[in-house]
């Protein structure tokens, strides 16, 4: 029996990184291009901004309940709740791309213009090295949030640990309760230190 | 020597510059020769900067024309004419996650020099400015004195062998012994290179001591231009302005 819960908090386990891994994969992959692309067009901002701040504001809960009747988006399973978990982690890691190049050195930037560098060489040796840290630091606040919000997948069939909390609160068994509890905090604690190590490590000054 | 007309190689005309409704240059004329420094002389706000900046294109002039060897800076690829002009700020500029040697040899690797010509260069430089080499090649700015980091900016200014050096206010965060090392260091340099320089400062002492001819801006006006000899002698309001900033300490030496 209990190798039998063992077994179920692994697989668990293995599907809640798996649903924070590819929701933070993407975010990054379209949060920080974004980013760079507000720094160049600031008019974009507000908008963009706004968008991102609205879906955070939205209660994790309610957010999955609006996404379940969309089409092609929505529905029960894994990709609602990447979808979502998406949305949530856009803003942390575009606010900070956006303020990471724009607290670069104005003096720095000045000189490296007047190097003669290239926008694209501007952007890929001086703003975004200089960057490196303050990006990474929202990375690490989206994951370590997006960790959390995993939890709730459960609900709308995401799967992933809050299957354990779900179940455990549904039949009032503290045991699974934190059979489901106690890892999703362990990987948000362990994933805090590791990327805190990360942005030290490849913060380049 | 052939005596066909050379274009001077940096030559303002009628330059005028306005952000929003606020006038920072009237009408500004003036010529850069080859060989010559000229030092811009102004207090904070004259426009002296601005118009340092129309010379690498960081800015543009709202009226006028300013043109490097002939050719209007409208009319350069900004990437080539910039890589073709040193250019020294106050706090030095340098990238704070590149090491010395990064910095110094960033132009030559930007227009696409070999490695080991780089290094060469870099090595060779260090030594020019005062900084062993073997020192300070590794080292970060954040690891330099003040002073070291405007030395390392000058070395990087003239990485690549530009004909032309801007250099604003490049002394003026030392302190008074750093500052009189570094303008003769500069000085030593610039007649061993034979380098054109256009300096900006509101130090009158630097203005005398580096400038072969001193231009003193006044609201964004041109109202002197001219050697040290008749900078001392000029009567306009301005320049008498900073004359009175000489006045006791420049006469006990003469």
């Amino acid at each position: 029996m209990s190798s039998m819960l063992a077994r179920d908090i692994f697989d668990l386990t293995v599907e809640h990184l798996f649903l924070v891994g590819l929701s933070m994969g993407i975010a990054a992959a379209v949060a920080i291009p974004v980013g760079i692309l507000l720094t160049r067009r600031m008019f974009l901002q507000r908008w963009v901004l706004g968008f991102a701040n609205v879906m955070q504001t939205v209660p994790s809960l309610a957010l999955f309940g609006f996404l379940i009747p969309l089409p092609f988006l929505g529905g029960i399973g894994k990709h609602t709740a990447i979808v979502a978990l998406v949305l949530y982690a856009l803003l942390p890691i575009l606010r900070n791309t956006l303020t990471g190049i724009l607290g670069v050195d104005p003096t720095v930037r000045e000189s490296a213009i007047a190097m003669g560098m290239t926008e694209r060489q501007l952007l890929v040796e001086v703003e975004l090295p200089l960057a490196t840290r303050t990006i990474l630091a929202g990375l690490r606040i989206a994951t370590v949030t997006t960790i959390g919000t995993a939890t709730i997948a459960a609900a709308i069939g995401g799967g992933g640990l809050g299957v354990f909390i779900f179940r455990g609160l549904a039949s009032v068994d503290t045991t699974l309760l934190l059979a489901g509890a106690v890892p999703a905090a362990l990987i948000a604690v362990a994933a805090d230190r590791g990327l805190e190590w990360v942005e030290q490590k490849l913060s380049p000054v | 020597m052939t005596d066909g007309h050379v274009s001077p190689l940096v030559s303002f005309r009628q330059v005028s510059a306005h952000v929003g409704q606020k006038n920072i240059l009237h009408d500004l004329s003036f010529d850069v020769e080859a060989g010559e420094t000229l030092v811009l002389l102004g207090r904070s706000g004259s426009g002296k900067t601005t118009a340092l900046k129309m010379v690498n294109g960081l800015l543009l002039p709202s009226a006028g024309e300013v043109s490097i060897e002939g050719v209007p800076t409208t009319a350069w690829d900004l990437i080539r004419l910039r890589r073709r002009i040193g250019y020294v700020i106050q706090e030095a500029g340098l990238f704070p996650h590149f090491t010395v040697a990064a910095n110094v040899g960033l132009v030559p690797r930007l227009e696409g020099w070999q490695v080991p010509d780089v290094d060469a260069r870099v090595q060779d430089l260090l030594a020019q400015i005062g900084l062993p080499p073997t020192q300070f090649t590794t080292r970060y700015p954040r690891e330099l004195s003040g002073g070291q980091r405007q030395r390392v900016g000058i070395a990087r200014a003239l990485a690549a062998n530009p004909p032309l050096l801007l250099l604003d206010e490049p002394f003026g965060a030392l302190d008074p012994v750093t500052r009189v090392e570094l303008q003769h260091m500069f000085i030593d340099l610039r007649d061993k290179l034979g380098k054109t320089a256009l300096l900006v400062t509101h130090d009158v002492r630097e203005a005398l001591l580096l400038g072969t001819r001193i231009g003193v801006l006044h609201s964004g006006r041109l109202v002197f231009l001219g050697g040290r000899s008749e900078f001392l002698k000029a009567q306009d309001e301005e320049v008498r302005a900073f004359h009175t900033c000489l006045e006791e300490k420049w006469e006990d030496s003469i």
